[in-house]
This record gives C-alpha cells, structure tokens and sequence, in this order.
C-alpha cells in the first residue's frame, strides 16, 4: 500500500507541474502588460517597473517561471487589485463558505442518491426504477443556475407564508451574528497565528460554528439559509450517484455468490446490503470523487445565484472586473485541490479493491 | 423467504443471426427499441425542425425590439405571456412566451436560441473530436515518449474542474461566444483522445493490421484507413453525450457573461441576463432553462441508447 501511495505521489508531480506551468502560461497570454492586469489599468510606470521588477518580470520566461513555482511553494497566490488583498487571505476568508456548501450538497447528494440506486436496482423495471431513471437522466441535465433560480422562485415567492418558505439569498437573515467559537470559548489566540488562521477558517463555517457555540437559532437560520443552494448544486452529482449505484448493484446481483447466499437462505434484507452493496460501492467512490470537480465548478454557478460570497461568487466578480490575479490564483488552488481529491480517491480506491494496488 | 429474479443475460439473437445484418442496422434497431432513446429522438427531431426553420415560424425578429417593429403597440417590458387562445385579451398582441427586458418577443429569441445551441454543441464536440483524436491516435500508435508526452498534457487538462478551465481560458482570450466555444473545445479534448487512444493501443496489435503492414501499407494508411475507422463506436458515444455537456457549459459560460454577448439569442445569455427579474418576471428565465434542459436531455438519452446499443455487455444494465 505504501508503494502503492508513493507511486501515486510520484505521478501527481508532473501534473502539478503542468498546471503551475498551464496557469503560468495563461497569465502571459493575457494582451498587455501583466502588471497592468494584475493592478488595473490606472498603473504608473513607476509602479509597474517596480512591480516587474518585484515579480521578476523583467528576466527571462524561464526564470520567471522558477520564481513563479518558487512563489507558490511559499504560499504566495499573488495579489488582487479589487480587494488590494493577497490571494491567500481571501481564501481563507471564502473557502469556508464554499466548503460548507460543497459538503452539504455532498451529503444530500449520497444520502439521496445512494439509496435511490439500491432501490432501483433491487426493484429492476418496477415503476419506482422507471421514475428513478427518468428522474436522474433530467437531474444530470439541469442547467445548475435555471433549477438554482427556480426554486429560489418557488420556496421564496410561491410559497410565501407557508410553513415551506425559504430564503432566496445570503447566509443568514438580517440582524443575526455568528461570534467565532474561540472568542465564546475564551481561548487566546494570537492574531496570525497557525492555531488561530485554522479556527477563524472553521469558524466562518456557519453551520459547524453553530454547533460548537451551542446557538440555535444561528443554526435554524444557517440550514434554511443552506438548504436550496445545497439541494440545486447536489442535483447533478446525486443523479450520477443513483444512476451508478443503480448499474453497478445490477451487475453485482447477477453475481454468482448472490445467488449462493440466497441459496444457503440468507435473508434478503443481508443478501442486499451485506453481499451486494459492499461489492457495489467500489465504483462509487470514482463517481463521487470526480462529482466533487463538478462542484467545484457548480459553486461558481450556485454561489452567483444564491448570492453567496464564497470562492465562486469572488472568481466571478474577479471576472467580471478583469481581476486575473482572482483568476489565477484561485485557478491554480482548486486545480491543486482538485489533484489532491483524485490522490484521496485513487488511494481509497487502491485500500477497498486489493487488484489495483498489486497491479 | 422471498425470492427475487434476477433477469438472465438475454442472448442477442440479432447479433448471433446468420443473416447478414450491419453493425448500424442492429444498432439501430436497438436504438429504437429503447423507449428512452426514441424520446431524445424525437426532442432532437423538433429541435433540428426548429432550427432548421426558425427563419420562417418565429412571428418576430429575434434582435429587434417590439418598439421597432410595431410602434403603434402599447407593450411593456417583460410583459407576461399572451396567447389568445387561452383567454389573452384580443386586443393585446400575442407573446406566447411574453416580452424580455428589451421589449423583444421571447418566443422568437427561444427559436433562434435552437439553432445556436445545436450549432454550439456540433462546432465544439466537432473541434474538440478532430484534435483529439489525432493526439489519441498517435499516442496509441507511437507510443514511447510521443505517448507519454501527449497524455501528460491531457492529464493536466483534466486537472482542472471543467467549467473552471474554461472560465479561466475566457478570461485570457476575451468573452465572446466563438471564444468560449474554443475554451469548451479546448477543454473537452483529453475525453476523446483518451478514448481513441484506448481503442487505437487494442486494434493496433490485431491481426489484420499486422497483415496490413506486412503488406507495406504506410503509418498514415495503417493509422486511419485501417485502425481509426474500427475506433469509431466509442468516439460516436462520447461525442453524443459531450454535445450534452458542452451545451451544459456553454449555457453556463454565457450565464456568466462570458459566452454569447447582448444582443444575440443564446439561451444561457438570455436567462443570465434576466436572472435578477426572477420574481416579476419568472418566465424570462423558465423558458430559456427548460429549453437547455431538455437540448442536453435530448442528447443525453440518445447518448445512453447509442453506448447501450453499440455495446450489448451493457444492455442487460439498462
């Protein structure tokens, strides 16, 4: 297994090689001067010598490059001009919300969609598998931002002063504030600090802040708050999830130790879950890994609509003001992330089926 | 005990015939057998009717306000939808899907909507199938560090989440339909050179290639009069279902604001830039959305029909 994860290592290395390389060549190709799109066209020529200068873009493109690695090894992401901010404090500043957001429309997505498969594939052609299918074949294509306002439509305005009315926008009503577990517990932290960057990153997490402070009615009011945006960016992923759970049950069942285990008269209910499912899962964990691309993706969309202020909604105001700093730098952290979630799923995967690790 | 069948592997009788049956006759019969697949179908028929006649069949011009054309009409912006059959008053004019914000009849900027996403799905896949599969094809082909190199690039291609490349692709070369249309492109490429890479590495090694080569055909006859053209079925599927997703994405790109700019009928535009009216004026945003949905369902489920039918492992799954 360790071989199995060194190898694995060793092969994301070029990869990120290739994106560090992908998103550097991205930032050159950008017509004009790059100081002038990273700090806006009102720069000086002072300003952008200096800024060359301090960039190391007045050398050559490869050394350019090196300093750019170099940077990024640093946990330099580079700078925003909109919010005169380092990449990296606005991520830790935004992460949290998209984080909250992606989780969330990840366990509605396999809580929902895994056992739909199941039933699905245990009732074959039976009207609950037919509506399942054609649910989930409409699921993989809805446009995330049509279905993200649609329901915005519905549980905010059709369904007004019902039990079922939800809020269309933000993270919390007016008026309500979150205080950071660490400041009701009382612990010192120093500002800037390790411990004190990783609390305020989970303490801007609503929900979970909520729950650690014990207050309820931030915690009432962050779920309803979540809960359509959760539920429009886990559409497509929960669709996938059914339809693969469905596929992969199906293949499973027609098994011959399926039929030996019913055979030696097993109960149904142990057949499914201990002797199917089991086997049925491995597939899932790929589908569910690439699903959390899709929501990455998806939460620039959802994060537009619902007027989130997570990494989403700030690539797409870094867009629209031409902010390449925004762009870049968050481009290259999800793209690095993104890597990193297919190393956890490879590896998963290589744990739960023995065949791909001693391959 | 309950007892539960499980519905046996039923043997293909079609294939196993003796008659002599093309591999696209008993494909598609398949296909029309499959009740899903005749509905993306027959959505794709209309869609294709649409767009084939949006010139004829709209009422209005898709870029001109009503102002323009019938100034002597008392329309607001964004008006709801009139159909006089179903109670409108006559003395209002008809806007089956109502007026947008710039007073233009929605239901015609809906139809010429048609024949752009159709030709933004085609032109993508069509781009992104011609450069991937000769990078697939050579990779398999060549192997070594021709190989190595190409799939190096295509895995950091696949890095990225997809939309999100595209978005950063855009933003360097400028919004604009034709340019997210490149970046989708360019995005959508490492599907299909994997996929003919795949095909090409197990026919190269078969022996009618062999023979071929033995008979002193050149690389380039071998690679695509020989080995390509058995690699197709494959390439047929992810296309089909890619159209499905580059119209997902280039819907979204132009929600955005990245893609297709005012005034041009592209469905995503349309929605995105009507987005903040969802609560006075809903069916600016149903129409165009349920319109994308049912474009990508449409191919989604000719997709599924067409991979279960070329191959019959699957049938018993769907």
């Amino acid at each position: 297994m360790t071989t199995y994860i060194l190898r694995r290592l060793l092969l994301s290395i070029p990869v990120l090689f290739g994106i560090l390389f992908a998103t550097f060549a991205l930032a050159r190709l950008i017509p004009g001067d790059p100081c002038r799109a990273m700090l806006g066209e009102k720069a000086t020529k002072v300003v952008c010598d200096e800024f060359n200068h301090r960039h190391g873009l007045d050398r050559p493109i490869p050394i350019q490059f090196g300093v750019y690695v170099n940077e990024i090894a640093h946990g330099d992401f580079g700078n925003s001009f909109r919010y005169s901010k380092p990449i990296t404090e606005l991520l830790m500043e935004r992460l949290p919300i998209t984080v909250e957001l992606s989780f969330a429309a990840l366990l509605v997505s396999i809580f929902v969609g895994i056992p739909l498969g199941v039933i699905s594939a245990v009732r074959h052609n039976s009207w609950v598998d037919v509506v399942t299918m054609m649910w989930a074949n409409v699921g993989v294509s809805m446009p995330v931002f049509w279905l993200g306002l649609m329901l915005a439509y519905i549980f905010a305005l059709a369904l007004k002063d019902t039990p079922f009315q939800l809020p269309p926008s933000g993270r919390l009503s007016p008026g309500l504030i979150t205080i950071p577990f660490f400041e009701t517990w009382g612990l010192e932290l120093a500002k800037g600090s390790f411990f004190y960057n990783i609390s305020d990153f989970f303490s801007r997490m609503n929900i979970f802040n909520a729950l650690l402070t014990g207050n309820w009615e931030v915690l009432k009011d962050a779920v309803t708050h979540l809960i359509l945006p959760a539920f429009a960016l886990s559409t497509i992923p929960m669709a996938l999830i059914a339809r693969m759970t469905r596929s992969s049950m199906l293949e499973v069942l027609g098994q011959d130790y399926i039929r030996t285990a019913r055979a030696k008269g097993l109960v149904r209910r142990a057949v499914i879950m201990k002797h199917a499912f089991r086997n049925a899962l491995l597939p899932l964990a790929t589908v569910i890994g690439l699903s959390l691309g899709g929501l990455l993706g998806g939460a620039v969309l959802t994060e537009t609509v619902f007027n989130l202020s997570g990494v989403g909604r700030i690539l797409y105001d870094g867009i629209t003001a031409r902010d390449y700093g925004i762009v870049q730098g968050f481009t290259v952290v999800i793209a690095m992330f993104f890597v990193a979630l297919n190393l956890i799923v490879d590896v998963s995967y290589a744990y739960l089926d023995p065949r791909i690790r001693l391959n | 005990m309950t007892t539960q069948t499980v519905s046996p592997l039923k043997l293909d009788t079609e294939a196993l015939s003796l008659d002599s049956v093309s591999l696209w006759q008993i494909t598609r019969r398949r296909l029309f057998r499959r009740k899903s697949s005749v509905v993306g179908m027959i959505i794709l028929a209309i869609l294709i009717l649409i767009a084939l006649t949006a010139q004829w069949i709209a009422p209005y011009s898709p870029i001109l306000s009503m102002l323009d054309v019938k100034p002597s009409q008392n329309i607001q912006k964004r008006s709801a939808p009139c159909i006089h059959m179903l109670g409108c008053p006559q003395d209002q004019p008809q806007h089956i899907m109502g007026t947008d914000g710039n007073i233009r009849d929605e239901f015609s900027r809906m139809l010429y909507g048609a024949r752009l996403s159709l030709i933004i799905g085609l032109s993508t896949v069509s781009f992104a199938i011609v450069i991937g599969t000769v990078l697939g094809a050579l990779g398999g082909y060549f192997g070594g560090w021709v190989d190595n190199i190409i799939m190096r690039v295509m895995d950091v291609l696949l890095a990225f989440p997809s939309l999100l490349l595209a978005i950063a692709i855009v933003t360097v070369i400028g919004p604009g339909l034709i340019n997210a249309l490149i970046a989708i492109g360019i995005v959508s490429i490492p599907a299909y050179a994997r996929v003919v890479r795949g095909s090409v590495l197990s026919i190269r090694e078969m022996d009618y290639v062999s023979a071929s080569r033995a008979l002193g055909g050149n690389t380039y006859e071998i690679l695509f009069k020989r080995i390509l053209p058995n690699a197709l079925t494959p390439l047929i599927v992810q296309g089909t279902l890619g159209i499905a997703s580059a119209i997902l994405d280039a819907a979204a790109l132009s929600f955005l604001g990245l893609g297709a700019q005012p005034p041009t009928p592209e469905w995503g535009a349309m929605l995105g830039s009507e987005r903040n009216q969802v609560f006075t004026a809903p069916h600016l945003v149903f129409f165009p959305g349920l319109a994308i949905m049912l474009t990508v369902l449409a191919f989604n489920l000719l997709g599924d029909g067409l991979r279960d039918a070329l191959d019959p492992r699957l049938a018993h799954m769907s």
